[in-house]
């Protein structure tokens, strides 16, 4: 993308939400709270950063990208459909019997990498790839989408070791840090702070960023990666359920399954909110 | 038990070169064969896990080489992540590292994915003797056995080893490749004829078959054959050295033309090469199965390969009297 212009990513990101939601009305329900707190990191990260081709998803020099975070599926396949891997109307087949469109991605999807769900698994394929494109001359650069829960695993630590030590300086991990997790938030649980500092201990370049503010994100990913001969950690600050007021910033906005009614008063709430910040 | 060897005609010098070319344990074959494919081919990768020794060995082409450290996690999915961007990883690790403390990544990332990686693992079954039961690896067939895609080796010596890192090489999808720790009788004084998913008959016979993986279940498959030999029993002995996807050509014929199969196996009785028979002859029809193999237990005797297999009852004298039993010979 040429000239990024805010206003065509807030646009898109918008978009994204509205659609998000509309898996979540499915009969399924959807992971809406991590969804919508990747939103943005999403649609900039595809709007602006990534060298992907949705004509070619194979193209060897592509950027790779996995979603680590796996149940913020609704949310990749949005973008996805966005840049045309996957067509639109795919989108009202989430989850449903038959559909590629699973609960956690599947591999078989357009602009889907490696499958992904259980947690843990993303830092380490994608610094694979970060290797196999240094070694094959390569000018792709790896990304991975983390949850902040997912931290816990202990197999990402493994991952953040081995990607500092073999200097994979195109690898750059982000972490979608909403602080939330399925049974509370990410401190009770299991603390994570000080997060930046622990990253910094593995020999890490860190960026801290606002994970709504699309400049913000803009700014931080384009100047990626780090020259330091280090991988980088984008620790993106979000709000879990960030865009719709009755989800944001709640344990319960983990997983939903949004009633009709509920579905209409969630979109209602996106619109008033985009209007309120505009 | 004594050192098990099988009888040959020894002509001196064809026999010695043979016996120095492949004089080490299948591990340092399959590294050595493995090195030369990597210099003639740049994607090769040697992943390495500090199994130790493999550092040295590439010391030459540090471009193709990788030490992840003691990550087994990491170790799968980097390769998974190299394999999908064009590289060709053989990852080392011991057995039981990669069947149950990477068994996920290997699950998802690996075999779901159908990416070539190569699994080359040692101190598969028994074979870290007195390391102990954290260092055994009984049970890597039979979950490996259940990995989708995933193909699974275990050579019989050290010239099979090595056919089977090449044939690893060139095949389409993952695979796992089971080697022991410490160097084991040769099987082969020739080449054989290695080919993946199809048994090698070592000997042939009508009476009973025994369905042999793994280095000294052949062996002590063949001993077995020839002391049923000295009775007038007649046994035919399969090396299953490809656990999946399993002969079952060879199985089923085994089935209809003999009147059992004796399995034998440095693995649990449930889950691996006797498991795999049984599922094929019960589905198909055929004969009694009787499987020789590691009691559903624990290994915590102190002991070596042998010393550990005996005690399991995996042994020459134990695979006759099954093989007596199916034969109607038994008194």
């Amino acid at each position: 993308m040429t000239g990024t212009d805010i206003g065509v990513l807030a646009e898109r990101a918008h978009r994204v939400r509205e659609r998000v939601l509309e898996m979540g009305a499915g009969e399924n329900g959807a992971h809406l709270g991590g969804s919508l707190s990747a939103a943005d990191l999403l649609t900039v990260l595809y709007g602006a950063v990534l060298r992907v081709r949705p004509d070619r998803p194979d193209w060897p020099d592509r950027d790779w990208f996995v979603l680590s975070k796996g149940h913020a599926s609704a949310a990749l396949y949005a973008v996805l459909a966005e840049h045309g891997f996957i067509p639109s109307e795919e989108c009202a087949d989430y989850a449903k019997p038959g559909s590629r469109l699973a609960g956690h991605p599947l591999r078989r999807v357009e602009g889907v990498e490696f499958p992904t769900g259980s947690l843990g698994h993303g830092l380490s394929l994608a610094a694979g790839a970060a290797l196999a494109a240094r070694r094959l001359g390569r000018p792709s650069r790896a990304f991975a989408l983390l949850g902040d829960g997912e931290l816990q695993e202990g197999s990402v630590w493994e991952a953040a070791m081995g990607a500092a030590h073999h200097g994979l300086d195109n690898l750059v991990a982000v972490v979608d840090r909403n602080g939330w997790q399925i049974s509370g938030t990410t401190e009770e649980c299991l603390s994570l702070e000080p997060l930046a500092d622990r990253w910094r201990a593995f020999g890490w370049a860190v960026r801290e960023v606002d994970g709504h503010d699309l400049s913000a994100l803009l700014a931080t990913f384009t100047a990626l990666p780090d020259t330091g001969g280090r991988p980088t950690v984008v620790l993106a600050r979000t709000v879990k359920g960030r865009g719709v007021p009755m989800l944001e910033d709640r344990k319960k906005s983990h997983y939903v399954q949004l009633t009709p009614k509920l579905h209409v008063r969630a979109l209602a709430g996106l619109r008033n909110r985009r209007e309120r910040d505009q | 038990m004594t050192e098990l060897t099988i009888a040959q005609e020894a002509t001196a010098d064809e026999e010695l070169a043979w016996e120095e070319r492949y004089a080490g344990p299948s591990r340092d074959i399959c590294r050595r064969a493995l090195l030369d494919l990597a210099r003639t081919d740049p994607r090769i990768m040697c992943v390495d896990s500090d199994v130790g020794g493999l550092e040295n060995l590439f010391a030459d082409l540090p471009e193709q080489y990788v030490n992840v450290g003691i990550a087994e996690a990491n170790l799968m999915g980097m390769a998974a992540g190299m394999a999908a961007a064009g590289l060709v990883p053989f990852v080392h690790t011991l057995s039981g590292f990669a069947a149950t403390r990477a068994c996920e990544q290997v699950k998802v990332d690996v075999a779901g994915n159908n990416l070539p990686v190569r699994i080359v693992v040692s101190h598969g079954g028994l074979s870290a003797g007195h390391y102990g039961p954290t260092h055994h690896a009984a049970d890597d067939l039979g979950i490996m056995r259940l990995m989708p895609n995933l193909t699974v080796l275990v050579p019989a010596d050290a010239v099979e080893a090595e056919q089977a890192l090449l044939a690893s090489a060139g095949h389409p999808g993952p695979v796992f490749l089971r080697l022991g720790r410490s160097r084991t009788p040769l099987v082969h004084r020739q080449p054989c004829d290695f080919r993946i998913g199809r048994a090698l008959t070592l000997a042939d016979g009508d009476d009973v078959t025994l369905v042999a993986t793994g280095p000294y279940p052949v062996l002590m498959a063949l001993r077995a054959a020839e002391a049923l030999a000295a009775e007038g029993i007649s046994a035919r002995v399969l090396n299953m050295h490809t656990i999946k996807p399993l002969d079952e050509e060879a199985v089923l014929r085994a089935a209809a033309e003999t009147r059992g199969i004796v399995t034998v196996e440095d693995h649990l009785v449930v889950g691996g090469l006797g498991g795999a028979v049984c599922e094929v002859v019960a589905a198909r029809g055929g004969c009694p199965v009787r499987r020789i193999g590691v009691p559903d237990r624990f290994t915590d005797r102190v002991g070596g390969e042998l010393d550990l297999l005996e005690h399991a009852g995996v042994t020459p004298e134990r695979i006759a009297d099954e093989a007596r039993l199916l034969a109607g010979t038994a008194s």
